[in-house]
C-alpha cells in the first residue's frame, strides 16, 4: 500500500486550469506525476457520466478543473460542473464509492503554483483512500 | 329546550365543546359534560380533530343524549366518502342525535396518521346540502328514503382570515353554507371584538344565528402557538402580557373570556366555548356574565 | 409531462441482482424532459450498475437503449425485438405506463422499473416540478383561471377555500401556496370573481382503471 501510486483523472479547462498547468510546467513547478490531464472547452462540457466513466476505467480519483468563480468564459460552465460533480459524489455514494474521489477545484490561467498545489492535494487524498474499489478485481 | 328551540326563540345561545380522547376511557369527559349541562343549550362533539385518531363523535354524542344533553354532531368530509357520510347521519338520527356541524376538515397531514389517503369527496357546502335532501326524504342521488331526519345543520366561518383573499373567499363560502341550508354558525376562537365587529358589519342581513367562538386562553405559550400555528386566530399580544403579568392564571384566563362574551352580546347571537379540558370553568364565566 | 424520479440505487441493484445481460431501456418522451429516464440518464445508470458489479467482482454487460416513447406499442416492440437474445432482463426508465407497455408486449420477459412515477406536472423551474393534473376526466380550468383545485388543493376541494391557509400557505405545507387564494387572486385580475359564486358542486369520480376508446381511429374498424 505504501507505494501504491494512484491514477488521477483532470477535466481541464482550457481558458483556465489548462493554462495554469502550462505555466506550472513552463515555471518549473514540481508536482506529482500521478495526473492525467484532459483538456475540454469549457468544464460545463463534463456530464457526471464522464466523471463516473474516468473511475469505471480505472482512474483513483477523479478532479474538475475550472475557472475562478465568476470568470468562466461560458458564464456559467464552472458552476454546472460544481453541481454535476456533486451529482457525481452522490451517485457515488449509493454505491459505496468514497465521495472524496471526486473533487471541484476553482483556479485561473495565472495560477500555475495552485494547480500544482491542487494536483499534490488530490494525490495525498487518494494516496490515504487507497486504490478504487474498482480495481480489486478486475481487468479494465 | 333544544338547540334548534333556543335558536329559534332568539336568546343568547351557549354551546360548549368537548373532544373525544384517543381510546375508550370517556369517564372524565361526562363528568365535565355534567358540570356544564344546565349551563349551556348544546355541546358540540369534535371529529377526530387535527386529524388525531380518537375515539368518534356519533358515539360519544350519544352518550351525552343519554344524559339529556343536546349535542352538536361534528361531522368532517376527511374520512367518509359520500356513501358513509350519508350513513352516518341517519345513523345519528337513529341514536336521537338532532344537530350536525358540518366541516371540511384538516388534512390528515396535520394529525397522527399523516400518510393516511384523504376523502374530501364532498366539502362542508356540498355535505350541508346533502344534509338538506336527507331531510327532505331523499339521499343526494334522489333515492328515496323510508323515514327521514330533520337534523339541525350549522357551519363554521372563520372571521379572522388573515388577507383580503381569504376573507373575501370565508364569505362567499359562508354564503354558500347558509344557502346550502346552514341555520348557524360556530366561529373560530375570537380575540379581537373590534374585527369581530367589523366581521359581523360584513355579515349583516346572512340568514344565520352567529355564535362567536371563544377559546380559553390555558397559557401564554398556548397564546404564541396559536398565533404561529392556527389560522384565523390571533391573539392580541397585550391580552398575552395579561396572562404573563397575572399571578392567578387560571382567573385571568376567565377575566379575559368574561370581556369577550360581554362583547358578543352585543355584536352576535350566542358564544361557542371551546374550554379544551377547562369545561369546569364554563359555570363561572357564564356567572360573572350573568347568562 | 410524467413526473419521474430515479429509485435508491440500493433498490434498482436489488432488483436486478440476479441478472448477468441487462437492457437498461429509457424513454424519449417526459421521463428525458424530467431528466430521470432519457438517454442520458440511461448511459449513467448503465456505468453506476457496471461500477457496483465491477466492485463485487460480478460479471455484468449492460445494453443502453431508449424508446420514443415507451408507452406506445409501435416504438416498444419492434426495438424489443431487434435486441432480442441480448439481454435477459428490462430495467426500464419510463414511468409506469411504459413499464406496463413492456410488460404487456413481453409477457415472458422479466421487466423492473428503474423510476418511481410521482405525478402529471409541470417545471416550475429546471429541477422542480410541481404536480398539475390528477387526469379526473371533466376539466373545470376554464372556470378556475387555469389553476387545477382538484389537483393543487391538497383536499381537493371544489367549493372554495376550506379556511386553513395561513398567509396563503396551505395548511398542509408552508411551501406551497393556497390554490383557492391563487384562483381567487386570477380571477379577480380577469374580472370573473362571479365565477366562485355559481352552485356547489360534487364531482363524478371516475372509475379506475380509465379507458378511452376512439372509434374513428382504431384500425379493425377501418379494414
Amino acid at each position: 500500500m505504501n507505494n501504491f501510486e494512484p491514477l488521477i483523472a483532470v477535466f481541464s479547462c482550457h481558458y483556465c486550469s489548462y493554462a495554469a498547468a502550462d505555466l506550472a510546467g513552463s515555471s518549473r513547478i514540481q508536482y506529482p506525476p500521478n495526473t492525467r490531464i484532459i483538456k475540454v472547452p469549457c468544464t460545463g462540457r463534463i456530464s457526471v457520466n464522464h466523471i463516473l466513466r474516468a473511475l469505471e476505467c480505472g482512474a483513483d480519483g477523479v478532479y474538475v478543473a475550472g475557472c475562478l468563480e465568476g470568470t468562466c468564459h461560458f458564464v456559467s460552465g464552472n458552476f454546472k460542473a460544481k453541481q454535476r460533480v456533486q451529482s457525481a459524489k452522490s451517485l457515488l455514494g449509493e454505491i459505496n464509492i468514497e465521495p472524496e474521489r471526486v473533487q471541484m477545484y476553482f483556479m485561473s490561467a495565472a495560477e500555475g503554483s495552485k494547480f500544482a498545489n491542487v494536483a499534490k492535494e488530490m494525490t495525498e487524498t487518494i494516496k490515504e483512500l487507497g486504490p478504487s474499489p474498482l480495481k480489486g478485481t478486475n481487468t479494465q | 329546550m333544544s338547540l334548534r328551540e333556543a335558536c329559534e326563540s332568539g336568546k343568547f345561545v351557549v354551546t360548549a365543546e368537548v373532544a373525544p380522547g384517543k381510546g375508550t376511557d370517556v369517564e372524565h369527559l361526562l363528568k365535565d359534560a355534567a358540570i356544564i349541562k344546565d349551563r349551556v343549550d348544546a355541546i358540540n362533539v369534535t371529529d377526530l380533530q387535527s386529524s388525531v385518531m380518537r375515539l368518534g363523535s356519533m358515539a360519544f354524542c350519544h352518550l351525552l343524549t343519554d344524559m339529556g344533553i343536546d349535542p352538536v354532531f361534528q361531522v368532517t368530509c376527511r374520512d367518509r366518502n359520500c356513501l358513509a357520510l350519508q350513513s352516518d347521519l341517519l345513523s345519528a338520527w337513529a341514536l336521537g342525535i338532532r344537530n350536525v356541524l358540518a366541516l371540511t376538515g384538516d388534512h390528515p397531514k396535520l394529525g397522527d396518521h399523516p400518510t393516511a389517503r384523504p376523502v374530501f369527496e364532498l366539502d362542508s357546502v356540498t355535505l350541508l346540502d346533502v344534509i338538506g335532501k336527507l331531510n327532505s326524504g331523499v339521499d343526494m342521488v334522489g333515492n328515496e328514503l323510508k323515514g327521514a331526519p330533520d337534523l339541525f345543520p350549522g357551519a363554521v366561518v372563520n372571521p379572522g382570515a388573515d388577507n383580503e383573499a381569504a376573507m373575501d373567499l370565508q364569505i362567499m363560502k359562508m354564503e354558500k353554507k347558509i344557502e346550502a341550508g346552514a341555520k348557524f354558525f360556530q366561529t373560530q376562537g375570537v380575540y379581537d371584538l373590534d374585527a369581530f365587529e367589523k366581521f359581523m358589519k360584513r355579515i349583516e342581513g346572512f340568514k344565520a344565528k352567529v355564535f362567536g367562538g371563544i377559546i380559553l386562553l390555558k397559557s401564554v405559550g398556548m397564546a404564541r402557538f396559536m398565533n404561529k400555528n392556527v389560522a384565523g386566530v390571533f391573539v392580541p399580544e397585550p391580552l398575552i402580557q395579561e396572562i404573563k403579568d397575572a399571578e392567578d392564571k387560571v382567573q385571568a384566563s376567565m377575566n379575559i373570556a368574561v370581556r369577550l362574551v360581554k362583547g358578543m352580546k352585543d355584536l352576535c347571537d350566542g358564544v361557542h366555548m371551546m374550554t379544551l379540558g377547562w369545561e369546569s370553568k364554563i359555570p363561572g364565566i357564564l356567572d360573572e356574565v350573568g347568562l | 409531462m410524467i413526473v419521474a424520479e430515479r429509485k435508491p440505487m440500493e433498490e434498482i441493484l436489488a432488483e436486478i441482482e440476479d441478472f448477468q445481460k441487462i437492457l437498461v431501456l429509457g424513454c424519449k418522451g417526459c421521463t428525458t424532459v424530467c431528466c430521470s429516464g432519457g438517454p442520458k440518464e440511461v448511459e449513467t445508470l448503465s456505468t453506476l450498475i457496471r461500477m457496483d458489479r465491477k466492485q463485487k467482482g460480478k460479471e455484468v454487460e449492460t445494453l443502453e437503449a431508449s424508446t420514443e416513447l415507451q408507452c406506445e406499442p409501435e416504438s416498444v416492440k419492434p426495438m424489443l425485438e431487434n435486441l432480442a437474445n441480448q439481454y435477459d432482463v428490462v430495467l426500464s426508465m419510463a414511468c409506469g405506463a411504459g413499464v406496463q407497455t413492456v410488460a404487456k408486449l413481453f409477457p415472458d420477459q422479466r421487466v423492473f422499473p428503474a423510476l418511481n412515477t410521482n405525478f402529471t406536472g409541470m417545471a416550475e423551474e429546471h429541477g422542480v416540478w410541481t404536480e398539475a393534473c390528477l387526469a379526473c376526466g371533466d376539466c373545470i380550468l376554464g372556470k378556475t383561471a387555469g389553476i387545477c383545485p382538484v389537483t393543487r388543493c391538497a383536499k381537493g376541494l371544489l367549493n372554495g377555500a376550506c379556511g386553513g391557509a395561513s398567509e396563503g400557505k396551505c395548511e398542509v405545507s408552508k411551501d406551497r401556496p393556497c390554490a383557492w387564494q391563487e384562483i381567487y387572486h386570477g380571477l379577480k385580475r380577469l374580472n370573473l370573481l362571479h365565477y366562485l359564486k355559481e352552485k356547489p358542486q360534487v364531482k363524478a369520480w371516475p372509475i379506475h382503471p380509465g379507458k378511452v376508446v376512439r372509434e374513428d381511429l382504431r384500425q379493425e374498424k377501418a379494414t
